[in-house]
């Protein structure tokens, strides 16, 4: 007698392959539809994750998140899911209602912390590639990151209008791939990948200007935008140092705009 | 008279000097700090074992055409200020970092 395969759809997001196992197959299809662009085969999975979906484990979903090491693993829980990840075995679980946007959340934090690892991190920031060269525009909510996505011109691919993801490269240059994680705009962002150009800090203004920015308030202007998940020392060290890293080496600067879709003239 | 005269930086932050700043960033909720020049004299001196009054007697005034009564006011309320947002340690006696400073490895 043999088991029946499980049931599972692995999403790839910066290189990193995370295979999700369920029972419940109308689950892994709202998935496998969430994440279109970024599914891929199961033999390339380096993560494991088992999804159990269930009830709210508590009554709102609304309660702070809570992202601590504990006993050589990651306990990550908010109100609407539960979730272990253990870096040593690559394997992990999530208990979560069958909202998939709980999955997202899940996603965005074991991202962020395997990233850290490596020197990158995610960021409050839309961004897109222009001319084979990423552009980020960062900013809190409200500062403008949906709208200039909005603005943006065909010859723009979007990676994402709401979390960028950032990657050092081998030369000590930074990448920005597509995310699945979107805004308002409700987009998945382009699977693709390029050398970043610049950071934005986006101001909303009566004209478009860029301003350069001083490199104490490039890193204050990064640092504010970048996503500390874990409450943790050493996470907290790795991406506080990740940010230095890249402000050293990607020009930061104020962009001002309108907003009108002339913005994008100066995005080149 | 300061019943806490040693100060020393805690494990629980991550700090990078940038010109004649630097910044702090707690790791128990991420808020950043930004130290002027001054306070960066006292911040980086802050080894535990030398008492506040002598890093604000030689490191401070030393540098700076300040006063030391005055120097010594203003470094205690920064080093309070600090503390209360868990970035320095203070205490009646030396403080041995080694002990502060052990972390899981992982």
């Amino acid at each position: 007698m043999t088991a029946a395969p499980r049931s599972s759809v692995v999403v790839e997001i910066g290189g990193l392959p995370i295979a999700l196992h369920c029972d419940d197959s109308a689950f892994l299809r709202s998935i496998e539809e969430r994440y279109a662009g970024y599914v891929g085969s199961s033999d390339r999975a380096k993560f494991d994750f088992e999804i159990a979906v269930g009830p709210p484990r508590q009554k709102s979903g609304d309660e702070d998140l809570s992202v601590k090491w504990t006993s050589g693993r990651w306990l990550i829980e908010r109100g609407d899911f539960y979730a272990e990840f253990d870096p040593a075995s690559s394997c992990g679980c999530i208990q979560q209602t069958a909202n998939p946007y709980s999955l997202d959340s899940v996603l965005r934090i074991v991202h962020s912390l395997l990233l850290a690892k490596k020197g990158g991190f995610l960021m409050h920031a839309s961004s897109a590639i222009r001319n084979g060269r990423a552009f980020l525009f960062a900013g809190v909510s409200g500062a403008g990151k949906t709208t200039i996505a909005k603005l943006a011109p065909p010859d723009a691919a979007l990676l994402t209008d709401e979390i960028s993801y950032v990657i050092p490269q081998p030369d000590g240059s930074f990448s920005a791939v597509g995310t699945p994680f979107f805004g308002e705009l409700a987009r998945v962002g382009k699977n693709l990948h390029a050398p970043v150009d610049c950071v934005y800090l986006l101001v909303k203004g009566p004209e478009n200007k860029i301003e350069p920015v001083a490199d104490a308030d490039a890193v204050r202007g990064l640092l504010g935008n970048i996503l500390f998940f874990a409450r943790d020392p050493e996470f907290v060290k790795l991406v506080f140092s990740a940010a230095f890293d890249f402000a050293g080496g990607v020009p930061v600067r104020r962009l001002t705009f309108a907003p009108d879709e002339r913005v994008w003239e100066m995005i080149v | 008279m300061n019943d806490k005269p040693y100060v020393a930086r805690s494990t629980m932050i991550a700090a990078r000097v940038l010109g004649d700043e630097t910044m702090v960033m707690s790791a128990s909720d991420s808020t950043l700090f930004t130290l002027d020049e001054v306070a960066t004299v006292i911040w980086e001196a802050a080894d535990g074992t030398t008492p506040l009054e002598e890093i604000v007697r030689k490191k401070v005034c030393a540098q700076y055409d300040v006063p030391l009564e005055v120097a010594l006011k203003d470094a205690q309320t920064l080093v309070e200020q600090l503390a209360g947002h868990g970035l320095l340690l203070l205490s009646d006696r030396p403080i041995r970092q080694a002990s502060a400073a052990a972390q899981a490895v992982r």
